[in-house]
């Protein structure tokens, strides 16, 4: 065999990259398989329940006859994470420029972005039990209240909040910085002429994420909000909300609230699906501009 | 240059801000400094106060802790092995299961499909992190625990002959459910963080692996895996520390029973799912609470450690991008609830 003679791929070679391909497929249907799944259910036994009642009227916490519907959970949920997310995205922010603007690849700067990264890893449970630590078990303007569960989902939104917007934050074109330093702009017009307004809509696109990440959390409000039926604006009391309506509605033995539960939590992945469709409109549109 | 323009030591340059206006700058810089500074303390505060609400328990049982094999919360027996070992084996179950779906996933899109199906494969595989963990509890109570059962019981009947899998009567809450559940949700982070290691593989180094004639499964053997192996075991514990920390889905489908189950398809417990299932009727009792907060302990040195890890791998990982916090960012943002 002369060296410019070509050697055609061995058929047992290409039966094993067909195979291999198809086994990586099959590997990715897989994957998509429990989302399928999980969506056709809620749809499924979910859907009967969604009527004009289910948003309008609260829990009764009755086990018999009219068990009501979830509208002081939706409005618990928002206006926990409305706080939460006045506690972390401003806080996120301004580590996020601490990162980019002044730190840089400091040493501190990376300890601080490692810390981060692992605060993403660690359980919502255990800020759960931070918190009631801290501030429920010290009876630190009550019990178990709202806002008390807002520090905790705050706690958890951080480091996404953070990561993303230092991302976003590192995109601004130094030029600009550096444009705006040369006319004798001060650093702190900088920041909030130059580089904030140009990361506008990545800083959105991170928050909307972070806020769906808080939504759906359940164990860290177990331990700090508790439950209540009724509907309240008041973040000092305990609240209901919906993913902890979900999970005490599914360990009753009564049909119609485990009926309510798959209402509620179809409402909830419906929120949750809606914010991070959203962000990821706004990343994709503000990546053109 | 004229004398006048070079100011004199100790003299202020007229082009330089008075003191006064320079204020607002000093106060944005360590404001911003404080801020992230507080990320640490908080941190280490957090864990401070954990120890202490937890030392009342360790100084009773020691290590027996976590190694003792007797949770008995009407004798005040706090021994939590079988805890800690629902922990670790459906953590394991779930990586077992999770990690070649979350790795083919990734080889697929960044690799093989067409180059527009790339973006809508990986959103979809991204969506899966943004259902709560409560609805995953949901599904798996009422739909995939009882689908389950008869092909466990066909399982375990079959393959009787293999030690813990085989031979047992699988009951309707169990680990392998847990686990199941648990790759579902660590399925996600794993894959996008292999397909953002795959991405920094150097197109040289696949393309000169397809012009020596390899065919595209060889080129991803020999130019991908290998290059981008250290991000993907990152990735993978990632994958981990989710799964270990995971409560409100675990604890609908593992039983909650404090025992060591005799086989893969028996109830059992883990630490997040006790902490979660026994702190309201522990909130009376300072020995329970204490012994719960201890859980907790365990729990957060273990999903610590193993987090710390996995960042080192992920940065080793990905070659050339260091500094930018390239480890995630749709990673970190996906995940709508784990708890």
């Amino acid at each position: 065999m002369s060296l410019t003679q070509f050697v055609p791929i061995s058929r047992a070679r290409k039966r094993r990259n067909i195979i291999m391909r198809g086994v990586l497929m099959a590997g990715t249907t897989v994957a998509l398989i429990p989302l399928g799944l999980v969506l056709y259910f809620l749809i499924s036994k979910g859907a009967g329940s969604l009527n004009g009642n289910f948003f309008t009227t609260d829990p009764t916490g009755n086990f018999f006859g009219n068990q009501g519907g979830v509208r002081s959970a939706i409005l618990g949920s928002l206006e926990i994470v409305g706080l939460a997310s006045l506690i972390a995205i401003p806080t996120g922010v301004g580590v996020a420029l601490y990162l980019t603007e002044y730190g840089k690849q400091s040493r501190f700067a990376n300890v601080i972005r490692y810390f981060v990264d692992v605060m993403t890893g660690v359980p919502s449970i255990v800020f759960g039990l931070f918190v009631y630590i801290v501030l429920v078990k010290s009876h630190i303007g009550g019990d178990f209240t709202g806002w008390k569960g807002s520090v905790a989902l705050s706690l958890l939104m951080l480091p996404v909040v953070v990561r993303a917007a230092e991302v976003v934050l590192l995109l601004v074109p130094s030029g600009l910085r550096e444009a705006a330093l040369a006319l004798g702009a001060p650093r702190w017009r900088v920041v909030s002429r130059v580089v904030l307004p140009t990361a506008i809509p990545g800083l959105v696109t991170g928050t909307l994420l972070a806020i769906a990440r808080g939504m759906g959390e359940t164990a860290p409000l177990l331990f700090t909000v508790s439950v209540a039926f009724g509907a309240t604006a008041d973040l000092g009391a305990q609240m209901n909300t919906l993913p902890v309506q979900i999970f005490n509605d599914i360990s009753s033995p009564n049909t119609a609230l485990t009926n309510r539960a798959w209402g509620a939590a179809l409402t909830l992945v419906a929120l949750v699906l809606i914010l991070n469709l959203i962000a990821r409109a706004v990343a994709r549109r503000s990546r053109m501009a | 240059m004229t004398a006048s323009a070079v100011p004199a030591p100790g003299d202020r340059s007229r082009f330089e801000r008075s003191p006064v206006s320079r204020l607002p700058d000093q106060l944005l810089r360590w404001g911003l400094l404080g801020l992230a500074a507080a990320i640490l303390v908080l941190l280490a505060y957090f864990f401070i106060r954990l120890i202490g609400e937890s030392s009342n328990t360790f100084s009773t049982f020691g290590l027996s802790f976590v190694f003792g094999n007797d949770w008995d919360v009407s004798r005040s027996i706090y021994h939590g092995f079988p805890l800690l070992f629902g922990t670790l084996l459906t953590s394991v179950i779930a990586l077992v299961i999770g990690v070649p779906v979350a790795i083919s996933a990734a080889l697929f899109v960044t690799e093989l499909c067409p180059r527009r199906l790339r973006g809508p494969l990986a959103i979809l595989v991204d969506l899966l992190a943004a259902v709560p963990s409560v609805v995953y509890g949901l599904w798996g109570v009422f739909v995939l625990q009882p689908k389950l059962l008869p092909a466990e019981k066909w399982f375990a009947g079959t393959f009787s002959f293999i030690p813990f899998v085989g031979g047992g009567t699988p009951t309707m809450p169990n680990y392998f459910v847990a686990g199941l559940i648990l790759a579902i949700m660590i399925l996600p982070i794993v894959s996008a963080i292999a397909r953002e290691v795959m991405a920094t593989v150097p197109a040289e180094n696949k393309e000169a692996a397809l012009s020596l004639g390899a065919t595209r499964w060889e080129m991803i053997r020999m130019a991908v895996l290998p290059y981008s192996r250290p991000g993907i075991t990152g990735g993978a514990m990632l994958g981990l520390g989710r799964a270990l920390g995971e409560t409100i889905a675990v604890v609908l489908v593992i039983g909650n029973a404090p025992v060591i189950g005799a086989h893969l398809f028996n109830q059992g417990y883990s630490l997040a799912a006790v902490i979660a299932n026994e702190f309201p009727e522990a909130a009376a009792t300072p020995v329970h609470s204490s012994a719960l907060f201890a859980a907790g302990l365990v729990l957060f040195v273990l999903t610590l450690v193993v987090n710390m890890v996995a960042r080192v791998f992920i940065s080793r990982g990905q070659h050339g991008r260091r500094g930018t916090g390239g480890t995630g960012v749709t990673v970190t943002a996906a995940p709508a609830g784990e708890g």
